[in-house]
Protein backbone atom coordinates (compact mmCIF):
# COMPACT_ATOMS: atom_id res chain seq x y z
CA UNK A 1 0.00 0.00 0.00
CA UNK A 2 1.41 3.13 -1.16
CA UNK A 3 -0.02 6.81 1.51
CA UNK A 4 1.45 10.06 1.83
CA UNK A 5 2.54 9.05 4.88
CA UNK A 6 4.97 5.90 3.93
CA UNK A 7 5.72 8.14 0.46
CA UNK A 8 6.94 10.86 2.98
CA UNK A 9 10.54 9.82 2.77
CA UNK A 10 11.13 13.05 1.02
CA UNK A 11 11.94 16.27 2.89
CA UNK A 12 8.95 18.88 3.75
CA UNK A 13 9.54 22.30 2.11
CA UNK A 14 11.25 24.91 4.28
CA UNK A 15 9.58 28.07 4.60
CA UNK A 16 11.37 30.20 2.28
CA UNK A 17 11.13 27.26 -0.73
CA UNK A 18 7.41 27.41 -0.35
CA UNK A 19 7.66 31.10 -0.50
CA UNK A 20 9.85 30.56 -3.44
CA UNK A 21 7.00 28.08 -5.03
CA UNK A 22 4.38 30.26 -4.36
CA UNK A 23 6.03 33.19 -6.73
CA UNK A 24 5.81 30.42 -9.73
CA UNK A 25 1.84 30.61 -9.21
CA UNK A 26 0.89 34.00 -10.68
CA UNK A 27 -2.92 33.75 -9.59
CA UNK A 28 -1.93 33.13 -6.15
CA UNK A 29 -0.63 36.77 -5.98
CA UNK A 30 -3.60 38.73 -6.00
CA UNK A 31 -6.16 40.44 -3.46
CA UNK A 32 -10.28 39.45 -3.64
CA UNK A 33 -11.99 42.10 -1.56
CA UNK A 34 -9.08 43.63 -0.35
CA UNK A 35 -7.76 40.47 1.25
CA UNK A 36 -5.23 38.42 -0.05
CA UNK A 37 -6.46 35.16 -1.99
CA UNK A 38 -6.00 32.10 -0.27
CA UNK A 39 -7.03 29.46 -2.12
CA UNK A 40 -8.31 26.35 -0.71
CA UNK A 41 -10.43 24.80 -3.39
CA UNK A 42 -7.71 22.46 -4.83
CA UNK A 43 -9.80 19.48 -4.83
CA UNK A 44 -11.75 21.39 -7.45
CA UNK A 45 -8.93 22.84 -9.70
CA UNK A 46 -5.32 23.61 -8.71
CA UNK A 47 -3.75 27.09 -9.89
CA UNK A 48 -1.18 27.02 -12.77
CA UNK A 49 2.95 27.90 -12.24
CA UNK A 50 3.86 30.28 -15.18
CA UNK A 51 5.75 27.35 -16.86
CA UNK A 52 2.15 26.04 -17.70
CA UNK A 53 0.59 29.20 -18.81
CA UNK A 54 3.83 29.91 -20.54
CA UNK A 55 3.94 26.52 -22.35
CA UNK A 56 -0.15 26.99 -23.72
CA UNK A 57 1.14 30.93 -24.92
CA UNK A 58 4.13 29.50 -26.49
CA UNK A 59 2.21 26.85 -28.58
CA UNK A 60 -0.15 29.57 -29.45
CA UNK A 61 2.19 32.20 -30.53
CA UNK A 62 4.52 29.87 -31.93
CA UNK A 63 4.01 26.31 -32.77
CA UNK A 64 0.27 26.05 -33.51
CA UNK A 65 -0.35 23.68 -36.22
CA UNK A 66 -2.23 20.60 -36.36
CA UNK A 67 -0.39 17.30 -35.73
CA UNK A 68 0.05 13.97 -36.83
CA UNK A 69 -0.62 15.01 -40.67
CA UNK A 70 1.77 18.12 -41.81
CA UNK A 71 4.67 17.97 -43.80
CA UNK A 72 5.67 21.38 -43.05
CA UNK A 73 7.17 22.76 -39.57
CA UNK A 74 5.26 23.77 -37.63
CA UNK A 75 3.18 20.93 -37.72
CA UNK A 76 6.10 18.51 -37.15
CA UNK A 77 7.24 21.15 -34.23
CA UNK A 78 3.95 20.33 -32.75
CA UNK A 79 3.50 16.48 -33.03
CA UNK A 80 7.21 16.73 -31.17
CA UNK A 81 5.81 18.82 -28.35
CA UNK A 82 2.57 16.26 -27.97
CA UNK A 83 4.32 13.16 -28.20
CA UNK A 84 6.66 14.17 -25.58
CA UNK A 85 4.25 14.96 -23.33
CA UNK A 86 2.72 11.38 -23.64
CA UNK A 87 6.66 10.33 -22.95
CA UNK A 88 6.50 12.66 -19.70
CA UNK A 89 2.99 11.18 -18.74
CA UNK A 90 4.45 7.61 -19.60
CA UNK A 91 7.26 8.10 -17.14
CA UNK A 92 5.33 9.71 -14.32
CA UNK A 93 3.11 7.07 -13.67
CA UNK A 94 5.70 4.51 -14.43
CA UNK A 95 3.29 3.00 -17.66
CA UNK A 96 5.50 0.26 -19.27
CA UNK A 97 4.56 1.93 -22.55
CA UNK A 98 3.84 5.37 -24.34
CA UNK A 99 1.14 3.54 -26.18
CA UNK A 100 -0.66 3.20 -22.88
CA UNK A 101 -1.16 6.30 -22.16
CA UNK A 102 -4.69 7.99 -24.14
CA UNK A 103 -5.28 11.38 -24.32
CA UNK A 104 -8.64 12.65 -23.00
CA UNK A 105 -10.52 15.33 -22.18
CA UNK A 106 -10.25 14.61 -18.26
CA UNK A 107 -10.76 11.98 -15.50
CA UNK A 108 -14.64 11.83 -16.63
CA UNK A 109 -13.93 11.21 -19.98
CA UNK A 110 -11.52 8.41 -19.30
CA UNK A 111 -14.13 6.29 -17.33
CA UNK A 112 -16.53 7.20 -19.64
CA UNK A 113 -14.39 5.31 -22.61
CA UNK A 114 -13.89 2.52 -20.38
CA UNK A 115 -17.15 1.70 -19.55
CA UNK A 116 -18.32 2.03 -23.31
CA UNK A 117 -16.21 0.26 -24.91
CA UNK A 118 -14.18 -1.97 -22.43
CA UNK A 119 -17.43 -2.42 -20.23
CA UNK A 120 -19.58 -2.47 -23.04
CA UNK A 121 -18.28 -6.10 -24.88
CA UNK A 122 -17.84 -7.62 -21.30
CA UNK A 123 -21.03 -7.01 -19.56
CA UNK A 124 -24.26 -9.16 -19.83
CA UNK A 125 -27.39 -9.50 -17.51
CA UNK A 126 -26.84 -10.31 -14.16
CA UNK A 127 -23.45 -9.18 -14.36
CA UNK A 128 -21.99 -7.08 -11.94
CA UNK A 129 -19.63 -3.72 -11.89
CA UNK A 130 -18.27 -3.13 -8.36
CA UNK A 131 -17.68 1.02 -7.35
CA UNK A 132 -17.61 1.99 -3.82
CA UNK A 133 -19.63 4.16 -0.87
CA UNK A 134 -17.15 7.69 -1.93
CA UNK A 135 -17.28 7.92 -5.68
CA UNK A 136 -17.12 10.81 -7.49
CA UNK A 137 -20.30 11.28 -9.40
CA UNK A 138 -18.04 10.38 -12.79
CA UNK A 139 -17.28 6.88 -11.41
CA UNK A 140 -20.89 6.08 -10.44
CA UNK A 141 -22.78 7.54 -13.01
CA UNK A 142 -21.35 5.95 -16.40
CA UNK A 143 -21.68 2.73 -14.88
CA UNK A 144 -25.16 3.28 -14.27
CA UNK A 145 -25.58 4.16 -17.79
CA UNK A 146 -24.00 0.53 -19.13
CA UNK A 147 -25.60 -1.48 -16.55
CA UNK A 148 -28.83 -0.07 -17.27
CA UNK A 149 -28.18 -0.79 -20.79
CA UNK A 150 -26.91 -4.41 -20.35
CA UNK A 151 -29.18 -5.45 -17.73
CA UNK A 152 -26.31 -5.66 -14.96
CA UNK A 153 -25.90 -4.64 -11.49
CA UNK A 154 -24.14 -1.75 -9.95
CA UNK A 155 -22.82 -3.00 -6.65
CA UNK A 156 -21.34 -0.67 -3.51
CA UNK A 157 -18.53 -1.35 -1.05
CA UNK A 158 -19.51 -0.03 1.94
CA UNK A 159 -17.41 2.50 4.34
CA UNK A 160 -17.36 3.14 7.97
CA UNK A 161 -17.90 6.41 9.75
CA UNK A 162 -14.70 7.28 9.64
CA UNK A 163 -15.01 7.51 5.71
CA UNK A 164 -12.62 3.77 5.30
CA UNK A 165 -14.10 1.36 2.70
CA UNK A 166 -14.97 -1.85 4.76
CA UNK A 167 -12.60 -4.30 2.98
CA UNK A 168 -14.08 -7.67 4.49
CA UNK A 169 -17.59 -6.66 2.82
CA UNK A 170 -15.22 -5.97 -0.36
CA UNK A 171 -13.65 -9.46 -0.46
CA UNK A 172 -17.30 -10.46 0.06
CA UNK A 173 -18.88 -8.70 -2.87
CA UNK A 174 -16.12 -9.87 -5.19
CA UNK A 175 -17.90 -12.51 -7.23
CA UNK A 176 -18.09 -14.87 -10.07
CA UNK A 177 -20.44 -11.56 -11.35
CA UNK A 178 -17.83 -9.20 -11.36
CA UNK A 179 -16.78 -7.86 -14.51
CA UNK A 180 -14.87 -4.83 -12.89
CA UNK A 181 -13.90 -2.93 -9.79
CA UNK A 182 -13.90 1.18 -10.11
CA UNK A 183 -12.63 3.00 -6.86
CA UNK A 184 -10.94 6.51 -6.33
CA UNK A 185 -7.43 6.46 -4.76
CA UNK A 186 -8.47 9.37 -2.88
CA UNK A 187 -11.85 10.73 -2.21
CA UNK A 188 -12.38 14.19 -3.42
CA UNK A 189 -15.51 14.49 -0.16
CA UNK A 190 -12.91 13.17 2.32
CA UNK A 191 -9.59 12.66 1.57
CA UNK A 192 -9.43 8.99 2.20
CA UNK A 193 -6.82 7.15 0.74
CA UNK A 194 -7.74 3.84 -0.32
CA UNK A 195 -5.75 0.89 0.49
CA UNK A 196 -5.73 0.45 -3.53
CA UNK A 197 -2.87 -2.51 -3.83
CA UNK A 198 -4.21 -4.76 -1.75
CA UNK A 199 -7.56 -4.07 -3.41
CA UNK A 200 -6.40 -5.01 -6.60
CA UNK A 201 -4.59 -8.12 -5.72
CA UNK A 202 -7.63 -9.09 -4.27
CA UNK A 203 -9.54 -8.52 -7.12
CA UNK A 204 -6.39 -9.96 -9.10
CA UNK A 205 -6.99 -13.33 -7.21
CA UNK A 206 -10.09 -13.88 -9.09
CA UNK A 207 -8.80 -12.41 -12.60
CA UNK A 208 -11.02 -8.86 -12.06
CA UNK A 209 -9.91 -6.03 -13.20
CA UNK A 210 -9.39 -2.87 -11.49
CA UNK A 211 -10.02 1.13 -12.73
CA UNK A 212 -8.52 3.30 -10.36
CA UNK A 213 -10.02 7.14 -10.53
CA UNK A 214 -6.63 9.10 -9.84
CA UNK A 215 -8.02 12.06 -10.08
CA UNK A 216 -7.20 13.23 -6.41
CA UNK A 217 -4.28 11.19 -6.07
CA UNK A 218 -1.56 12.38 -9.04
CA UNK A 219 -1.48 15.80 -7.61
CA UNK A 220 -0.53 14.57 -4.25
CA UNK A 221 1.36 11.39 -4.69
CA UNK A 222 4.00 9.43 -6.18
CA UNK A 223 1.76 6.69 -8.37
CA UNK A 224 3.05 3.99 -10.17
CA UNK A 225 0.84 2.01 -12.41
CA UNK A 226 2.91 -0.87 -12.93
CA UNK A 227 3.53 -1.04 -9.09
CA UNK A 228 -0.01 -1.30 -8.19
CA UNK A 229 -0.93 -3.50 -11.48
CA UNK A 230 -4.30 -1.60 -12.01
CA UNK A 231 -6.21 -2.28 -15.54
CA UNK A 232 -7.23 1.10 -16.38
CA UNK A 233 -6.34 4.93 -14.70
CA UNK A 234 -7.32 8.03 -14.93
CA UNK A 235 -6.86 11.32 -14.11
CA UNK A 236 -7.38 15.21 -14.80
CA UNK A 237 -4.83 17.62 -16.35
CA UNK A 238 -6.22 20.57 -14.30
CA UNK A 239 -6.43 18.87 -10.73
CA UNK A 240 -2.53 18.71 -11.04
CA UNK A 241 -1.25 22.12 -11.87
CA UNK A 242 -1.96 21.80 -15.73
CA UNK A 243 -4.85 22.86 -18.01
CA UNK A 244 -8.58 22.38 -17.95
CA UNK A 245 -9.83 20.20 -20.60
CA UNK A 246 -7.52 17.34 -20.64
CA UNK A 247 -6.86 14.57 -18.67
CA UNK A 248 -5.36 10.60 -19.46
CA UNK A 249 -6.94 7.47 -19.60
CA UNK A 250 -3.68 4.90 -18.65
CA UNK A 251 -4.34 0.90 -19.89
CA UNK A 252 -2.76 -2.16 -19.71
CA UNK A 253 -1.69 -2.46 -24.07
CA UNK A 254 -3.28 -6.21 -24.45
CA UNK A 255 -6.55 -4.80 -22.36
CA UNK A 256 -6.33 -1.66 -24.97
CA UNK A 257 -5.52 -3.67 -28.07
CA UNK A 258 -8.95 -5.87 -27.27
CA UNK A 259 -10.96 -2.39 -26.94
CA UNK A 260 -13.32 -1.63 -29.41
CA UNK A 261 -12.81 2.35 -30.64
CA UNK A 262 -14.51 4.81 -28.64
CA UNK A 263 -15.04 7.79 -31.51
CA UNK A 264 -15.01 7.47 -34.81
CA UNK A 265 -12.94 10.63 -36.76
CA UNK A 266 -9.49 11.47 -38.03
CA UNK A 267 -6.35 10.42 -36.30
CA UNK A 268 -8.09 6.96 -35.05
CA UNK A 269 -8.12 5.59 -39.05
CA UNK A 270 -5.21 3.48 -40.55
CA UNK A 271 -7.46 3.57 -44.00
CA UNK A 272 -10.98 4.60 -45.26
CA UNK A 273 -13.04 3.34 -47.96
CA UNK A 274 -17.23 3.38 -48.11
CA UNK A 275 -16.58 -0.44 -47.50
CA UNK A 276 -14.18 -0.83 -44.81
CA UNK A 277 -12.18 1.19 -41.91
CA UNK A 278 -8.83 -0.16 -40.57
CA UNK A 279 -8.33 1.53 -37.35
CA UNK A 280 -4.66 2.79 -36.10
CA UNK A 281 -2.50 1.53 -33.65
CA UNK A 282 -2.88 2.33 -30.21
CA UNK A 283 -2.89 5.29 -28.57
CA UNK A 284 -4.58 7.23 -31.83
CA UNK A 285 -7.33 4.33 -32.13
CA UNK A 286 -8.61 6.34 -28.82
CA UNK A 287 -7.80 9.37 -29.84
CA UNK A 288 -10.21 10.65 -32.53
CA UNK A 289 -10.56 13.98 -34.16
CA UNK A 290 -8.03 16.83 -33.08
CA UNK A 291 -6.51 16.61 -29.60
CA UNK A 292 -6.39 19.75 -27.29
CA UNK A 293 -2.59 19.62 -28.19
CA UNK A 294 -1.90 22.85 -26.11
CA UNK A 295 -3.06 21.31 -23.04
CA UNK A 296 -1.44 18.24 -23.54
CA UNK A 297 1.98 20.59 -24.22
CA UNK A 298 1.30 21.93 -21.07
CA UNK A 299 0.13 19.18 -19.11
CA UNK A 300 4.03 18.04 -19.65
CA UNK A 301 5.13 20.74 -18.59
CA UNK A 302 3.07 20.64 -15.19
CA UNK A 303 4.38 16.87 -15.13
CA UNK A 304 8.26 18.93 -15.32
CA UNK A 305 6.87 21.23 -12.85
CA UNK A 306 6.03 18.72 -9.88
CA UNK A 307 9.00 16.11 -11.20
CA UNK A 308 11.11 18.88 -10.84
CA UNK A 309 9.20 20.06 -7.11
CA UNK A 310 9.43 16.63 -5.76
CA UNK A 311 6.69 14.07 -5.76
CA UNK A 312 7.90 13.14 -2.79
CA UNK A 313 8.92 16.25 -1.00
CA UNK A 314 5.32 17.57 -2.19
CA UNK A 315 3.94 14.61 -0.01
CA UNK A 316 5.90 15.18 2.75
CA UNK A 317 4.95 18.60 2.61
CA UNK A 318 1.16 18.20 2.19
CA UNK A 319 1.08 15.21 5.02
CA UNK A 320 2.41 18.00 7.92
CA UNK A 321 0.02 20.64 6.43
CA UNK A 322 -2.96 18.67 6.99
CA UNK A 323 -1.80 17.66 10.55
CA UNK A 324 -1.41 21.78 11.27
CA UNK A 325 -5.26 22.07 9.87
CA UNK A 326 -6.82 19.25 11.82
CA UNK A 327 -4.65 19.94 14.81
CA UNK A 328 -6.27 23.60 14.02
CA UNK A 329 -9.38 22.71 13.46
CA UNK A 330 -10.21 20.86 16.60
CA UNK A 331 -9.87 23.94 18.56
CA UNK A 332 -12.57 25.22 17.03
CA UNK A 333 -15.95 24.90 19.03
CA UNK A 334 -18.79 23.30 17.05
CA UNK A 335 -16.61 22.37 13.84
CA UNK A 336 -16.89 18.36 13.05
CA UNK A 337 -14.55 16.58 10.63
CA UNK A 338 -15.91 14.89 7.83
CA UNK A 339 -13.74 12.34 6.70
CA UNK A 340 -11.46 11.24 9.75
CA UNK A 341 -9.53 8.25 8.23
CA UNK A 342 -6.44 7.73 9.46
CA UNK A 343 -4.60 7.87 5.98
CA UNK A 344 -5.38 10.87 4.06
CA UNK A 345 -4.32 13.34 1.46
CA UNK A 346 -5.08 16.89 2.51
CA UNK A 347 -8.82 17.57 2.03
CA UNK A 348 -10.87 18.99 5.22
CA UNK A 349 -14.60 18.29 4.96
CA UNK A 350 -16.24 20.07 7.84
CA UNK A 351 -19.28 21.26 9.04
CA UNK A 352 -20.20 24.04 11.53
CA UNK A 353 -22.66 23.40 13.88
CA UNK A 354 -26.33 25.61 13.36
CA UNK A 355 -24.60 27.09 10.29
CA UNK A 356 -25.33 25.75 6.43
CA UNK A 357 -21.98 25.24 4.42
CA UNK A 358 -23.17 27.43 1.95
CA UNK A 359 -23.48 30.51 4.43
CA UNK A 360 -19.93 29.50 5.67
CA UNK A 361 -18.42 29.47 2.15
CA UNK A 362 -19.81 33.09 1.78
CA UNK A 363 -18.38 34.08 5.01
CA UNK A 364 -14.67 32.59 3.90
CA UNK A 365 -15.05 34.55 0.74
CA UNK A 366 -15.65 38.03 2.58
CA UNK A 367 -11.75 37.06 4.40
CA UNK A 368 -10.38 36.08 0.95
CA UNK A 369 -10.43 32.13 1.41
CA UNK A 370 -11.40 30.35 -1.24
CA UNK A 371 -13.01 26.86 -0.45
CA UNK A 372 -15.93 24.75 -1.71
CA UNK A 373 -19.23 23.99 -0.54
CA UNK A 374 -21.81 21.68 -1.39
CA UNK A 375 -22.12 18.23 -2.06
CA UNK A 376 -18.78 17.69 -4.13
CA UNK A 377 -20.00 15.57 -6.92
CA UNK A 378 -20.28 12.75 -4.34
CA UNK A 379 -24.07 13.20 -2.86
CA UNK A 380 -24.23 9.46 -2.20
CA UNK A 381 -21.60 10.51 0.66
CA UNK A 382 -23.27 13.22 2.03
CA UNK A 383 -26.58 10.85 2.07
CA UNK A 384 -24.58 8.48 4.00
CA UNK A 385 -23.53 11.01 6.54
CA UNK A 386 -26.93 12.27 6.80
CA UNK A 387 -25.44 15.91 5.53
CA UNK A 388 -26.95 18.13 2.82
CA UNK A 389 -23.62 19.54 2.14
CA UNK A 390 -20.19 20.62 3.51
CA UNK A 391 -17.85 22.92 3.89
CA UNK A 392 -13.98 21.80 2.62
CA UNK A 393 -11.15 23.36 2.35
CA UNK A 394 -8.48 21.37 0.18
CA UNK A 395 -4.70 21.62 0.28
CA UNK A 396 -2.02 21.99 -2.37
CA UNK A 397 1.92 22.07 -1.73
CA UNK A 398 2.05 25.39 -2.32
CA UNK A 399 -0.21 26.19 0.71
CA UNK A 400 1.34 27.40 3.86
CA UNK A 401 0.32 27.37 7.60
CA UNK A 402 -0.17 30.97 7.79
CA UNK A 403 -3.45 30.24 5.55
CA UNK A 404 -4.42 27.13 7.03
CA UNK A 405 -4.68 30.07 10.33
CA UNK A 406 -6.32 32.35 8.28
CA UNK A 407 -9.10 29.87 7.66
CA UNK A 408 -9.19 28.95 11.25
CA UNK A 409 -9.84 32.41 11.99
CA UNK A 410 -12.48 32.90 9.06
CA UNK A 411 -14.43 29.83 10.68
CA UNK A 412 -14.25 31.81 14.18
CA UNK A 413 -15.66 34.87 12.30
CA UNK A 414 -18.55 32.71 11.05
CA UNK A 415 -19.32 31.49 14.05
CA UNK A 416 -19.20 35.08 15.53
CA UNK A 417 -21.65 36.18 12.55
CA UNK A 418 -24.15 33.62 13.42
CA UNK A 419 -23.59 33.51 17.35
CA UNK B 1 -17.67 42.84 8.66
CA UNK B 2 -19.50 45.52 7.61
CA UNK B 3 -20.56 43.57 3.91
CA UNK B 4 -21.40 40.82 5.92
CA UNK B 5 -24.20 42.08 7.73
CA UNK B 6 -25.65 44.02 5.20
CA UNK B 7 -26.18 39.77 4.05
CA UNK B 8 -26.70 38.79 7.14
CA UNK B 9 -29.31 40.97 8.65
CA UNK B 10 -30.18 40.28 12.48
CA UNK B 11 -33.91 39.91 11.10
CA UNK B 12 -32.57 37.17 8.85
CA UNK B 13 -30.47 35.30 11.71
CA UNK B 14 -33.24 35.41 13.55
CA UNK B 15 -35.63 33.69 11.39
CA UNK B 16 -32.69 31.14 10.25
CA UNK B 17 -32.52 30.50 14.14
CA UNK B 18 -36.26 30.58 14.76
CA UNK B 19 -38.34 29.80 11.16
CA UNK B 20 -41.96 30.62 11.50
CA UNK B 21 -44.84 28.73 10.56
CA UNK B 22 -42.62 25.94 9.92
CA UNK B 23 -44.94 23.29 9.68
CA UNK B 24 -47.16 21.00 7.56
CA UNK B 25 -50.54 22.56 7.50
CA UNK B 26 -53.00 19.32 7.90
CA UNK B 27 -55.84 21.72 5.49
CA UNK B 28 -53.42 22.76 2.91
CA UNK B 29 -54.83 22.23 -1.00
CA UNK B 30 -51.51 23.37 -2.49
CA UNK B 31 -48.43 22.20 -2.03
CA UNK B 32 -45.05 22.05 -3.79
CA UNK B 33 -41.08 21.11 -3.04
CA UNK B 34 -38.41 23.21 -4.33
CA UNK B 35 -34.42 21.51 -4.60
CA UNK B 36 -31.39 23.99 -5.23
CA UNK B 37 -28.59 21.36 -6.26
CA UNK B 38 -25.99 23.86 -6.27
CA UNK B 39 -26.05 23.94 -1.88
CA UNK B 40 -28.67 21.11 -1.70
CA UNK B 41 -31.56 23.29 0.02
CA UNK B 42 -34.43 21.27 -0.14
CA UNK B 43 -37.88 23.24 0.70
CA UNK B 44 -41.67 22.07 0.64
CA UNK B 45 -44.27 24.83 0.65
CA UNK B 46 -47.47 24.28 1.34
CA UNK B 47 -50.17 26.74 1.06
CA UNK B 48 -54.53 27.01 1.92
CA UNK B 49 -56.37 28.83 -0.46
CA UNK B 50 -59.60 29.93 -0.35
CA UNK B 51 -61.71 32.10 -2.84
CA UNK B 52 -57.93 33.04 -4.31
CA UNK B 53 -56.64 34.02 -0.70
CA UNK B 54 -54.03 32.56 1.07
CA UNK B 55 -55.62 32.08 4.14
CA UNK B 56 -52.62 29.86 5.48
CA UNK B 57 -48.82 29.11 4.34
CA UNK B 58 -46.30 27.48 5.63
CA UNK B 59 -43.05 25.61 4.71
CA UNK B 60 -40.64 22.61 6.12
CA UNK B 61 -36.94 21.96 4.64
CA UNK B 62 -33.23 22.16 4.85
CA UNK B 63 -31.19 25.50 3.90
CA UNK B 64 -28.64 28.16 4.43
CA UNK B 65 -29.41 31.27 6.45
CA UNK B 66 -30.61 32.97 3.46
CA UNK B 67 -32.63 30.52 2.03
CA UNK B 68 -34.98 29.59 5.41
CA UNK B 69 -35.19 33.13 6.38
CA UNK B 70 -36.34 34.31 3.19
CA UNK B 71 -39.05 31.13 2.97
CA UNK B 72 -39.85 32.01 7.01
CA UNK B 73 -40.44 35.83 6.01
CA UNK B 74 -42.27 34.79 3.12
CA UNK B 75 -45.26 33.08 4.90
CA UNK B 76 -45.57 35.63 6.74
CA UNK B 77 -45.85 38.61 4.40
CA UNK B 78 -47.52 36.40 2.16
CA UNK B 79 -50.56 35.08 4.74
CA UNK B 80 -53.75 36.93 4.05
CA UNK B 81 -52.96 38.19 0.79
CA UNK B 82 -54.67 37.07 -2.34
CA UNK B 83 -52.65 34.92 -4.94
CA UNK B 84 -52.29 38.34 -7.56
CA UNK B 85 -51.18 40.31 -4.58
CA UNK B 86 -48.50 37.58 -4.20
CA UNK B 87 -47.45 36.81 -7.27
CA UNK B 88 -46.74 41.28 -7.58
CA UNK B 89 -44.75 40.47 -4.55
CA UNK B 90 -42.71 38.00 -5.72
CA UNK B 91 -42.20 40.07 -8.64
CA UNK B 92 -41.34 43.17 -6.42
CA UNK B 93 -39.08 41.09 -4.21
CA UNK B 94 -37.46 39.17 -7.53
CA UNK B 95 -36.44 42.75 -8.51
CA UNK B 96 -34.62 43.87 -4.90
CA UNK B 97 -32.49 40.56 -4.92
CA UNK B 98 -31.13 40.57 -8.47
CA UNK B 99 -30.91 43.97 -8.18
CA UNK B 100 -33.27 45.20 -10.86
CA UNK B 101 -34.95 47.79 -8.35
CA UNK B 102 -32.89 51.20 -6.79
CA UNK B 103 -31.64 50.43 -3.94
CA UNK B 104 -33.63 53.90 -2.54
CA UNK B 105 -36.99 52.49 -4.04
CA UNK B 106 -36.25 49.12 -2.05
CA UNK B 107 -38.22 49.69 1.19
CA UNK B 108 -41.89 50.39 -0.99
CA UNK B 109 -44.11 47.71 -0.97
CA UNK B 110 -42.25 45.17 0.25
CA UNK B 111 -41.63 45.67 3.91
CA UNK B 112 -39.67 43.72 6.34
CA UNK B 113 -38.86 41.73 3.04
CA UNK B 114 -36.04 45.06 2.27
CA UNK B 115 -33.75 43.26 4.62
CA UNK B 116 -33.01 40.95 1.56
CA UNK B 117 -31.19 43.92 -0.56
CA UNK B 118 -28.00 42.92 0.52
CA UNK B 119 -28.36 39.42 -1.44
CA UNK B 120 -27.77 41.60 -5.33
CA UNK B 121 -24.27 41.98 -3.82
CA UNK B 122 -23.40 38.28 -3.90
CA UNK B 123 -25.14 36.99 -7.34
CA UNK B 124 -24.44 33.15 -6.55
CA UNK B 125 -27.01 33.90 -3.12
CA UNK B 126 -30.54 34.89 -5.05
CA UNK B 127 -31.26 31.30 -5.96
CA UNK B 128 -30.70 30.75 -2.19
CA UNK B 129 -33.35 34.25 -1.44
CA UNK B 130 -36.10 32.48 -4.52
CA UNK B 131 -35.94 29.30 -4.10
CA UNK B 132 -38.94 28.96 -1.29
CA UNK B 133 -40.69 32.05 -3.83
CA UNK B 134 -40.56 29.81 -6.74
CA UNK B 135 -41.66 26.53 -4.72
CA UNK B 136 -44.42 28.60 -3.87
CA UNK B 137 -45.22 30.20 -7.42
CA UNK B 138 -45.28 25.97 -8.70
CA UNK B 139 -47.46 25.36 -5.77
CA UNK B 140 -49.81 27.69 -6.43
CA UNK B 141 -50.07 26.78 -10.22
CA UNK B 142 -50.52 23.30 -8.88
CA UNK B 143 -47.51 22.25 -11.12
CA UNK B 144 -47.16 19.19 -8.49
CA UNK B 145 -42.74 18.72 -9.68
CA UNK B 146 -40.03 19.61 -8.10
CA UNK B 147 -38.58 23.30 -8.73
CA UNK B 148 -35.06 23.15 -9.47
CA UNK B 149 -33.02 26.34 -9.33
CA UNK B 150 -30.78 24.89 -12.23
Amino acid sequence: MKTAQQLSHGQAFSAAEVERIRSDFPALHQKVYGKPLVYLDNAATTQKPQSVVDALTGFYTRDCANIHRGVHLLSERATRAFEAARGRIKRFINAADEQEIIFVSGATEGINLVAQTFARMRLGPGDEILISAMEHHSNIVPWQIICQEKGARLRVIPMNGRGELLLDEYGQLLGSRTRLVAVTQVSNALGTINPVARMIEEAHRRQIPVLLDGAQAVPHMRVDVRALDCEFYVFSGHKMFGPTGVGVLYGKAGLLESMPPYQGGGDMISSVTFEKTVYNRLPHKFEAGTPDIAGVIALGAAIDYLENTGMDRIAAYECGLLGYAAGAMATLPGVRLIGTAPEKAGVISFVVDGVHPHDVGTILDQEGIAIRTGHHCAQPVMDFYGLPATARASLAFYNTRAEVDALVAGIRKVSEVFS
Amino acid sequence: MADLRELYQEVILDHHKRPRNCRRPEDANKHADGFNPLCGDKVSVFARVEDGVISDIAFQGTGCAISTASASMMTESLKGKSEAEAARVFERFHDLVTGKTPPEADASGLGKLAVFAGVRDYPVRVKCATLAWHTLRAALKDAGKTVSTE
